[in-house]
């Protein structure tokens, strides 16, 4: 079958999708995000996590199929969805917790094209700097599923405690780290991003 | 079934160049990987793609003990979209065998298997499911057999053997062919020495089968290349090692099998063993085209070793001031279908079994069996885990036994510097126990109750069970358990462990930049970030390349045993050294006449110039190097070590020690039989901290790694019929960010003078004693005994 949706702000097409296919794969076998990472395909680990809709959701949970004509930000796009969020709420602030990106506002844009796997990305969102500059990474490969979650966790919350952060991250494990430079990271992005209001 | 319609070509780690980058050792300095990690665009093996590839996929024997009657792989061959079913008939060569030590691993299953879950025929196919439903359709008769599954049934006198016909080098010495070494230490008299003992306290214990749930699951894709060699990109712990086991059995010398590390998604262990290695190589040559491997997590399970599952017997004697008169203690180590490392957690667990304390008279036995069940082989801690675990629980029973506190008992009887360990060899670089231990105490407790702390109403969240099955508080008690343990670092009883590291330097776009080669598997552990810091140390220039590890360069060694900042940190830094008096020899012939400082002076090179020790300036590497480039390639050891003897267990065998302590402070819902750990707080001396915010972050993993294996890790083996029950991240629990508590970590630095810069190896350390911490901590919070890990509610309640 063909499914045709929005990956990271951009129209795909995918043709000859076989109907049992995750979303997981088709993003990494057919489009070329490798990103979301395939560590457990059972909907345990949390390292495939995508947004489907705003939602964060276990990309290898879903059947390719049902993402027909919908919008889905995986952890490629992710500079740019956090880029585009922050001019959407320029000086608005979100203290009500009222400041999710609506699908409408995620319509309207779409990632930059990056330049292959020399990681000279012109920038990088609030989070995946923090994740950097506290020591949250390791062998990286919970990393795109952390960070997507992380990411939706400071928008909806943007000054989470440490137990609110604990109940976003549950469901992403993560083997190397001991999760407390985790912690510190999404705190650190947390403040930074109250400075920046 | 379509092919892909992907367009992103292959790619490896490339070249990481991190600019403006000042940081040497000793600085927290930044991941130059971390930028391509974060924006998921760092290569790990299961991202591997090639136009026209196809996917792999291995049947496993559903089965532990058979005969193999026949396989028909017609109706499976016949599938639309597969291109080659392989069995052990297809194997090109008279080698179809595999081992890190013993070749006893068949590449595929011949005659019979040992194992559930033991590889028996491949398949490619031009999609996944394709590949996966062709292996359903292989039809496979088994004539079930008797079953090993423990001690009795391994060595009982009629035993059937896992393995006829033995010829490995230590069949000579094992007492039974299902066993695969024995290494027992006698030193003193532990009989005579127990007749001074006021108190002795006897345990048993049972460490459960932990698993090193990397969650880069095994992958890795296979290319066929022109010259009928193959290049591999793969996801390992050792290249060089992989290579020495891959070539033999494809028939082709070790040059034309090239490979090449591609992103590891963490290691543990589980990647010392070869997984899909040889298999993606069979079928890319057979097929001609490049195949792509990646085990799903049920695959995984079966598709590497696990930690050694063990029974301990131990004996302890302490006179009523408190000091230990002897040991005996008997350790059972199940080793499962295949040798893997069994051999080397055997020297371990021994040499080991006393831990970081001081006791003369010893009488120690350990064993490893061949059996049915899984195959098990290295793990973080690698045998030192099991005993810490056995030997803590002893040193709390004694204390009790004597009405001494607990850490003060473990603080008299402490090794220090100087100690001689039950195997003679002296301990020759600084041993903090006692310090350790001071530290985690003093630290001030976690307040109590802290679900109350938002007032009386209690927050569910912060209680043992969380959300989902708790009380509100009423059967909730609290203990605090301490623990600390020895490891040792780097490959042990005479293996030649060395590393090699090529270190270029040249000037590129006007500047002067330095490349490190090294073959080191970087897993996650930073080893990357340390080598550019140590290059920019020695060679004083900001701008270092680490290139892509492959097998290009010399082997170095394997990235376990907490060795690869000290191995291949030390190789780099020797060639460093070696390519800087190259650059200074070409300075002085080409401005020695300008300055009389050039012959006389201390050389140094800092901030991309050549200084004196005096600080003064003689020239810009630019002009020294400018049209030169200095590019050499060194091997590096550490100092040697020696056999362990096979009868009384003397020798030096290690290189040099780790030690950690924990606190562990746990509320036990005793109704419910949930616990949750409060806080976990650690100390450890790692001699030099060349890079302090990656050794805090190992320091976290392992420590929360131990508190898995404590609370909730293990693969469940059924004792009927030797198959592994939950093999999948949904049954077998791994901690997650609500399971883990708040981890302080205390380091200290005092330099071990042998090794490079007075590092210590830090990885695994933290994994020994956090475990029995937790443990001693649910002890003291119940009252109850406790002698298996992981504790599991029904432990707690009875039921």
């Amino acid at each position: 079958m063909r499914v045709n949706f929005t990956v990271n702000g951009r129209q795909q097409e995918a043709d000859d999708v076989w109907e049992g296919e995750s979303l997981l794969y088709v993003l990494r076998e057919r489009m070329g995000l490798p990103g979301s990472k395939n560590a457990c395909e059972q909907g345990e680990c949390g390292s495939c996590t995508v947004r489907l809709d705003g939602v964060p959701v276990c990309s290898c949970l879903v059947a390719a199929g049902q993402v027909e004509g919908r919008e889905v930000v995986t952890v490629e796009g992710l500079a740019d969805y956090a880029k585009h969020r922050t001019d959407q709420h320029a000086g608005s602030g979100c203290a009500s917790g009222a400041c999710g990106t609506t699908l409408d506002s995620a319509k309207r844009w779409e990632a930059k094209p990056s330049d292959g796997r020399t990681g000279e990305q012109s920038e990088l969102s609030p989070i995946q700097q923090a994740f950097i500059d506290a020591g949250a990474v390791q062998c990286g490969f919970c990393t795109p599923g952390l960070l997507v979650a992380a990411d939706e966790l400071l928008e909806r919350n943007a000054e989470p405690s440490d137990a609110d952060i604990r109940e976003a991250l549950s469901g992403n494990l993560c083997r190397c780290t001991g999760y407390e430079k985790i912690l510190d990271a999404v705190r650190l992005a947390a403040a930074r991003q109250e400075e920046a209001v | 079934m379509a092919q892909n319609t992907r367009t992103v070509p292959a790619g490896t780690p490339t070249n990481v160049t991190q600019k403006h980058n000042k940081g040497g050792i000793g600085e927290s300095t930044l991941r130059p990987d971390g930028t391509l990690k974060v924006t998921g665009e760092f290569a790990y093996s299961s991202d591997m793609w090639h136009e026209d590839m196809l996917w792999g996929h291995t049947l496993r024997s559903t089965v532990a003990h058979a005969e193999i009657k026949s396989i028909d792989i017609s109706e499976a061959l016949a599938m639309p979209g597969v291109y080659s079913v392989l069995t052990y008939d297809d194997l090109p060569t008279e080698v179809k065998n595999y081992g890190l030590e013993i070749q006893d691993t068949p590449v595929l299953a011949h005659g019979k298997v040992r194992h559930h879950g033991e590889p028996v025929a491949l398949v490619a196919a031009d999609h996944p499911e394709t590949a996966r439903r062709a292996a359903a359709k292989i039809k496979i008769e088994y004539v079930e057999l008797p079953l090993i599954t423990d001690e009795a049934s391994a060595t009982a006198p009629d035993a059937i053997l896992v393995h006829e016909g033995r010829d490995d080098h230590h069949i000579g010495h094992v007492p039974h062919p299902n066993i695969v070494h024995r290494q027992p230490i006698i030193r003193g008299n532990a009989d005579e020495a127990a007749k001074r003992a006021d108190v002795i306290v006897k345990g048993e214990y049972t460490f459960g089968m932990q698993d090193q749930a990397f969650l880069g699951p095994e992958s890795g894709l296979a290319v066929p290349s022109e010259d009928g060699g193959v290049e591999l990109y793969v996801a390992t712990q050792w290249l060089h090692s992989d290579l020495r086991q891959i070539a033999p059995v494809l028939g082709l010398p070790e040059e034309k099998v090239r490979m090449t590390l591609s992103g590891v998604g963490g290691a543990f262990g589980g990647r010392e063993d070869l997984s899909m290695q040889i298999h993606a190589c069979l079928l890319a040559l057979r097929t001609g085209k490049p195949v792509k491997i990646v085990y799903n997590r049920f695959e995984s399970f079966f598709g590497h070793v696990h930690r050694h599952p063990a029974k301990l017997y131990y004996e302890h004697g302490a006179t009523k001031d408190g000091k230990l008169t002897h040991m005996k203690c008997k350790i059972v180590l199940d080793g499962g279908a295949y040798a893997s490392a069994s051999p080397a957690v055997v020297g371990n667990a021994s040499s080991l079994s006393v831990g970081p304390y001081v006791v003369e008279d010893v009488d120690i036995e350990a064993i490893a069996l061949y059996s049915n069940n899984p195959p098990c082989g290295a793990m973080r801690g690698f045998g030192a885990v099991q005993a810490c675990f056995a030997y803590e629980a002893q040193m709390d029973k004694l204390a009790a036994k004597l009405g001494i506190d607990p850490v003060e008992f473990r603080q008299m009887n402490a090794m220090e510097q100087g100690t001689l360990l039950p195997t003679g060899q002296p301990c020759d670089s600084p041993a903090p126990v006692a310090e350790l231990l001071r530290r985690v105490k003093a630290r001030p407790l976690p307040p109590e109750k802290q679900w109350l702390a938002a007032g009386e109403q209690a927050d569910v969240r912060a209680l043992p069970g969380g959300l989902s099955n708790t009380t509100h508080g009423e059967g909730v008690v609290r203990g605090v358990g301490y623990a600390v343990g020895i490891k040792n670092v780097g490959f042990s009883e005479g293996f030649d462990d060395y590393s090699t590291a090529r270190v270029r330097m040249e000037v590129i776009n006007g500047e002067p930049v330095a490349t490190v080669h090294t073959a080191m598997a970087e897993v996650g552990q930073g080893g990357v970030t340390v080598h550019a810091q140590i290059a920019r140390t020695e060679l004083g220039v900001t701008q270092v390349t680490i290139h892509p590890a492959d097998t290009q360069v010399g082997s170095a060694g394997s990235t376990s045993a907490s060795r690869q900042t000290y191995v291949t940190g030390g190789a780099v830094k020797n060639a460093c050294e070696n390519v800087r008096e190259k650059v200074l020899e070409i300075g002085r012939a080409k401005f020695g006449s300008y300055h009389p400082a050039w012959a006389t002076a201390e050389l140094l090179l800092e901030g991309g110039k050549v200084v004196t020790d005096a600080g003064e300036v003689l020239a810009d590497l630019v002009d020294v190097l400018e049209g030169e480039a200095v590019d050499l390639e060194l091997e590096w050891r550490h100092r040697p070590t020696e056999a362990f003897d096979l009868v009384t267990g003397q020798g030096n065998g290690h290189v040099q020690y780790s030690f950690a302590a924990h606190r562990a402070v746990v509320e036990v819902d005793t109704e419910l039989g949930l616990v949750k750990v409060i806080e976990l707080a650690c100390a450890q001396d790692v001699g030099k901290a060349l890079n302090p915010l990656s050794v805090v972050g190992q320091i976290q993993g392992g420590t929360t790694q131990g508190l898995g294996v404590a609370v909730m890790e293990e693969i469940i083996v059924d004792p009927k019929t030797a198959k592994v029950r939950n093999p999948s991240f949904t049954d077998y629990l791994i901690p997650t960010i609500l399971d883990t508590p708040t981890i302080p970590v205390d380091v200290l630095e005092l330099a071990d003078d042998h090794a490079p810069y007075g590092l210590r190896g830090i990885g695994e350390a933290p994994t020994l004693s956090s475990t029995p911490a937790v443990l001693a901590a649910i002890r003291n919070a119940t009252g109850l005994e406790l002698n298996r890990t992981p504790v599991r509610p029904e432990h707690l309640t009875g039921t």
